[in-house]
């Protein structure tokens, strides 16, 4: 296809702009994480680092025992626990669920509840869940927050894998059911290895999912114990920190195992969301 | 066969056991105790205590509170605003997108980032970028020329609400333009070079082949976003705890401060309640269009 000179440069600049727009805050992170306290507070600001100094991230990292490397590695421990713990469990029980749902039949009125419970806004449980978790003294726990992220991831995963696994053939299943095979030994050794990569890209959005959470934890976690990453972070930024790079340190390595997932596995993120949100 | 259809139905059931009995604790029960907390005069910190009963009184205080109406409309005006701006910009990066180009893979990659960033940190990056003294937003404003001094852009309740708009659009908006992309590469090619042949125009292409194209993808991402951005709570607690002088109190915010910082739980349920009503009703929209979707409407 021939385009004109000038329809080629208008193309290219649209998309550098997009590009710009997009990335310059993300860019502007990483340089304030890597800029001495001094630049980042200079009035007219420079933009680029005079060194780049990667102190903050060997800090942050615990590499010289201060307390505030404490807070995050602690942080990024629970936020690790309560993540794959919940895309864990959310798996393991959102799997049967999804194939009752996709090839057994089961009720839709339950399924579109389930979906429903997952869209409401975390306000409407959150205080049932705040006292029923301290009057069973779990509060200040990233084991607390896998039950409790169980409210979106749970549904989430499920309806992902129903959808995906609506658009296998089903033929393969009825020959392991005519040789014999019961309905968890199907599921387990026929469904599952075709269903891989929706597999993948459930288990990754769901851990997405939980990483992101910010509500629960907040009012869940008041003390160190069980305080994820959102919250370690929230509590940095408003609090005694008047080391802007810090702050931006920690959204650097927040963000990271999010941004590498998205980068490396795009094709099964976008194929596994158009799937889950389109079809019912 | 009777004896083969109840053995069939009791597997269902045990299928779907594991995770009902998980949704029953972490959900279900939560959601009742809501509705029962919001019909009395409890309080956070007495729950243990016998409550009384009070009937709609909470619902009539909430109705005709006007703090309450207030932030029901700045919810409505981040939700308008945030989807709207998402939808323009997702769909015209995606058209753009959809364009070959060289590096259009590497652009394609690049673009999901802000979407893996997650929610807070987000936040917190814009409270920098916005900072009245030392924000890059100010500095890259007066040294282009385009402003003359700082401005103190999330201190000042006048624009505070878009300002967190701005940040929410530049982190939601790769979710609608891929969901776009995708249907758009469903679109044969052909049929824009019929169009071309028979001379139709650019407006005329997108309204006739491209609108048809991905609407019913795109109406049920918008309407996803949309219950979602209703029930707005992390951008605003990390970026402006709900001022200046409130300007930027969302609903769940506020019930959110009436249970945790006023310690009210029946009437703060019933807020909740009423935010939870809303948010039903939006995703019985949602519901009726994918199964429209589905049976191929649109």
């Amino acid at each position: 296809m021939h385009r004109s000179f000038l329809h080629t440069c208008c193309l290219y600049a649209a998309v550098l702009l997009i590009a710009v727009v997009t990335l310059a805050p993300l860019a502007w992170l990483v340089i304030m994480s890597v800029m001495s306290p001094r630049e980042l507070l200079a009035v007219p600001l420079n933009w680029l680092p005079e060194h780049w100094d990667w102190s903050r991230y060997a800090q942050l990292l615990g590499m010289n025992g201060d307390i505030a490397d404490n807070l995050f590695l602690h942080a990024l421990r629970n936020s690790l626990i309560a993540a794959s713990g919940s895309a864990f469990i959310a798996l393991l029980t959102g799997i049967p669920a999804a194939y009752a749902f996709s090839r057994r039949n089961g009720p839709r009125a339950i399924l579109f509840l389930m979906l429903a419970t997952f869209m409401m806004p975390p306000i409407t449980y959150i205080l049932p869940l705040y006292t029923m978790f301290s009057g069973l003294g779990m509060l200040n726990s990233p084991f607390t927050l896998i039950a409790v992220y169980c409210t979106m991831v749970l549904p989430f995963a499920t309806w992902l894998m129903k959808s995906n696994l609506d658009v296998l053939p089903v033929e393969v299943e009825h020959a392991a059911v005519v040789e014999g095979a019961g309905t968890l030994r199907t599921l387990w050794s026929v469904v599952l290895p075709m269903a891989k990569p929706a597999l993948v890209a459930t288990a990754m959005l769901s851990f997405l999912l939980a990483w992101d959470e910010f509500f629960y934890s907040l009012i869940l976690n008041s003390d160190l114990r069980g305080k994820t990453l959102p919250v370690a972070i929230a509590d940095f930024a408003a609090g005694r920190v008047t080391d802007y790079g810090l702050i931006a340190a920690v959204g650097v390595l927040a963000s990271l195992p999010p941004t590498l997932l998205a980068v490396f596995f795009q094709k099964h993120l976008v194929h596994g969301l158009a799937a889950g949100g389109v079809k019912g | 066969m009777i004896m083969e259809s109840w053995r069939r139905k009791r597997e269902v059931w045990v299928l779907l056991a594991p995770a009902l009995a998980i949704l029953a604790v972490v959900t279900f029960t939560p959601l009742l105790r809501t509705l029962w907390l919001s019909f009395t005069n409890a309080e956070i910190t007495a729950l243990d205590q016998a409550v009384e009963w009070v009937g709609f009184e909470n619902y009539i205080w909430a109705l005709t509170d006007p703090d309450f109406r207030d932030a029901l409309w700045r919810t409505l005006y981040f939700t308008i605003m945030s989807v709207g701006l998402e939808t323009v910009f997702g769909v015209a990066v995606a058209m753009l997108l959809n364009v070959e180009f060289k590096g259009r893979a590497l652009v394609r990659t690049l673009i999901i980032l802000p979407w893996a960033v997650p929610t807070i940190v987000n936040a917190m990056m814009w409270r920098l970028i916005f900072h009245p003294d030392y924000g890059s937003f100010n500095a890259a404003l007066t040294q282009l020329g385009i402003t003359e001094s700082y401005r103190s852009w999330l201190g000042d309740p006048g624009i505070a609400m878009n300002m967190v708009i701005l940040a929410d659009v530049w982190k939601n908006y790769p979710l609608i333009a891929f969901v776009v992309l995708a249907a758009l590469q469903t679109i044969p090619r052909e049929l824009f070079d019929a169009a071309r042949v028979e001379g139709a125009g650019a407006w005329h292409q997108f309204r006739s082949i491209i609108m048809p194209g991905i609407i019913g993808p795109l109406l049920v991402i918008v309407i996803l976003r949309t219950i979602e951005a209703f029930r707005v709570f992390d951008i605003v607690y990390a970026m402006t705890r709900g001022g200046p002088a409130d300007s930027t109190k969302t609903a769940s915010f506020f019930v959110y401060q009436e249970y945790f910082a006023y310690l009210r739980s029946g009437s703060g349920a019933s807020y909740a309640v009423l935010v939870a009503v809303i948010s039903a009703l939006m995703i019985a929209v949602y519901f009726n269009m994918i199964r429209r979707q589905n049976q191929g409407g649109y």
